[in-house]
């Protein structure tokens, strides 16, 4: 055996199978105003945000290292700066999809502080910012403090128009932020962010940028849940500060990474959807509702610590996604490294 | 210090951390493809000086330059894309990565590679460190050896000129230590200098030609292993002042 003859292989049958579903799934999903029911459609609406709040937590949990507990932060900011850009007279939707790009930007100098921070001090240092921001958004008198404001433009769409481009921009929004993460955790930033997760010291000494691939996913987490916020303001269409700038956001975001499984691509999607329909059927029970979802987080990173998707995934190996990297070794060699799994 | 082939030097390094002064006017010089081995008791900057050497400290005096050009204001990364690796003593693998992506970082990061090339370059480093049937096992499954040998292998994929290598040879048996000075040596072949800091002296001389020997963060000793291995000074800071009549080595 010489190394250079070796196989690295990544797609696999199926891993080629389940991406053209997934993708197959999406353009079915785009018909769904059409089909649908008013119901449904707003509800699956809310799925769709779900699915890029977990997504972009557990990029920035499960392969940064960088758990944050402030991410409500861009959420808030999202929706604020979809209300502030409509009042400039930027049309509504324009304005929704401008809103979370221009808080990514602002991320950037967020990120430049809180990069330097690590483990407990980010986490606990993003919720400051979350705090701090909700105080700024209240000092603008757009707002009107607590009492909130609405995002008028939206009453110009009619009602039925109006659930269909929510829908369609929330699906078009979560398949391009899982696109981008698929695409950034397959090359290098992958392999680098993942490193710096795992030991960020090591990394360094390995050459890895790590400032310079942190920002990277710091700045697509927050973008994420800026365009989460604008889109859940576009279905709200009513702004309280405090509803936005609410840690529950976050707590959203940790139960379906958790539940799903942190650091895999697809567990956050599979806890999204779960949580989806644990609210959908238990929601209205208020306060046990929320005990049981705390009950469940706890118990998952307890026994399942790799969640729903990392069981199934070490009990069946999936590899449903061409993320990693497998030697493809002769027989022999395989069973010699195998044997000592454990 | 730009002696013709010296690859990585040292002037006047000194690292303090507060009052405590743990390098005190290193001198140190390796040239190319050059073996050099650090002795030295417990203390005695060792691990320091790599750390310095490869850009984890910055130093608190003198300088670092690597092929005649100040290095010192570089952080390790930078370091490290420039050609020099280091392995850490306590290993400190990528637990939730494979071996080969562990050494996936290495060569795209600091090896600039990409694509198949940089696929390339982490069989070749894993096929010279004997750890390709381990290629799929992710970091936190691997026992100590191959925690050590990972580190070996990470540096070796980011393509240095300069490896700097911290007890790497600790804990292994007398059949294991034999296969790594024949990895060592096979790396040496490639024209790659080595600096390897070691306690099991019997190892270290079949790969050195030169030995340095520090204690209280300075260089007492230099020269061939044999001759520092019979200085006085080295006996002494060893073994104390009195045991001259029974040299080591």
């Amino acid at each position: 055996m010489s190394g250079p003859d070796l196989i690295v292989q990544r797609w696999t049958t199926r891993s080629a199978w389940f991406v053209a579903a997934m993708g197959a799934l999406v353009v079915l999903l785009a018909l769904g105003p059409t089909v649908f029911s008013a119901g449904l459609t707003d509800r699956l609406t809310t799925l769709f945000i779900y699915v890029i709040l977990g997504a972009m937590w557990n990029a920035l949990a499960g392969y940064g290292g960088l758990v944050s507990v402030g991410q409500q932060a861009f959420f808030g900011l999202g929706a604020y700066a979809a209300i502030r850009l409509s009042h400039a007279e930027v049309p509504v939707y324009p304005a929704i999809v401008l809103a979370g790009l221009a808080v990514g930007v602002l991320s950037l100098a967020v990120g430049e502080v809180m990069l330097r921070l690590r483990g407990g001090e980010f986490a606990v240092g993003m919720w400051v910012v979350a705090e701090l921001a909700h105080l700024l958004v209240n000092l603008d008198p757009l707002v009107q403090g607590e009492t909130g404001t609405s995002l008028i433009a939206l009453n110009a769409v009619g009602a039925v128009a109006r659930r269909g481009y929510n829908y369609w921009l929330a699906l078009a929004t979560m398949a391009a932020l899982l696109g981008v993460l698929f695409a950034l955790l397959r090359g290098r930033v992958g392999t680098a962010i993942q490193s710096i997760r795992d030991d960020e010291q090591a990394a360094g000494s390995l050459g890895v940028r790590v400032l310079p691939t942190k920002r990277i996913v710091f700045v697509l987490a927050a973008t994420g849940c800026a365009m989460a916020g604008a889109l859940w303001l576009s279905t709200a269409i009513t702004f309280q500060p405090k509803a936005y700038f609410s840690v529950q956001w976050t707590a959203y975001m940790i139960f379906m990474t958790l539940v799903g499984g942190i650091g895999t691509f697809e567990g956050p999607v599979l806890g999204a959807v779960l949580f989806f329909l644990v609210e959908t059927f238990f929601g209205a029970r208020g306060v046990w509702y929320l005990v049981g979802l705390g009950a469940a987080a706890l118990a998952f990173s307890l026994f399942l610590p790799r969640g729903m998707f990392g069981a199934l995934d070490q009990r069946f190996s999936l590899r449903l996604l061409p993320l990693g990297y497998r030697v493809m070794l002769p027989g022999l060699l395989l069973r010699r490294g195998e044997s000592g799994r454990g | 210090m730009a002696e013709p082939g010296t690859i990585l030097a040292a002037s006047g390094l000194g690292k303090r951390f507060g009052a405590l002064v743990v390098l005190g006017d290193v001198d140190f010089a390796v040239r190319e493809g050059e073996a050099v081995g650090i002795v030295g008791p417990n203390g005695a900057g060792k691990t320091t000086l790599l750390n310095v050497l490869s850009g984890a400290y910055p130093p608190s005096a003198g300088r670092v330059t690597f092929r005649g050009q100040d290095v010192s204001a570089l952080d390790a990364a930078a370091r490290c894309r420039r050609g020099i690796a280091r392995s850490h003593q306590i290993p400190r693998p990528f637990s939730g990565m494979t071996v080969f992506e562990n050494l996936l970082v290495a060569a795209r990061a600091g090896g600039g590679l990409r694509g198949r090339a940089a696929e390339l370059r982490c069989l070749d480093a894993l096929e010279q460190c004997a750890m390709m049937p381990l290629a799929n096992r992710r970091g936190e499954t691997l026992g100590l050896l191959d925690r050590k040998r990972l580190e070996l292998a990470r540096a070796l994929a980011t393509g240095p000129q300069v490896l700097l290598l911290d007890e790497i040879g600790g804990g292994l048996t007398d059949g294991e230590a034999a296969d790594l000075v024949g990895i060592i040596q096979a790396i040496r072949a490639r024209g790659i200098a080595v600096v390897w800091i070691e306690h099991i002296v019997h190892i270290l001389v079949q790969v050195v030609g030169r030995l340095v020997c520090m204690d209280a963060g300075r260089v007492i000793a230099e020269g061939a292993p044999g001759d520092v291995l019979r200085d006085a000074a080295v006996i002494d800071a060893y073994l104390g002042p009195s045991a001259h009549a029974h040299p080591v080595g």
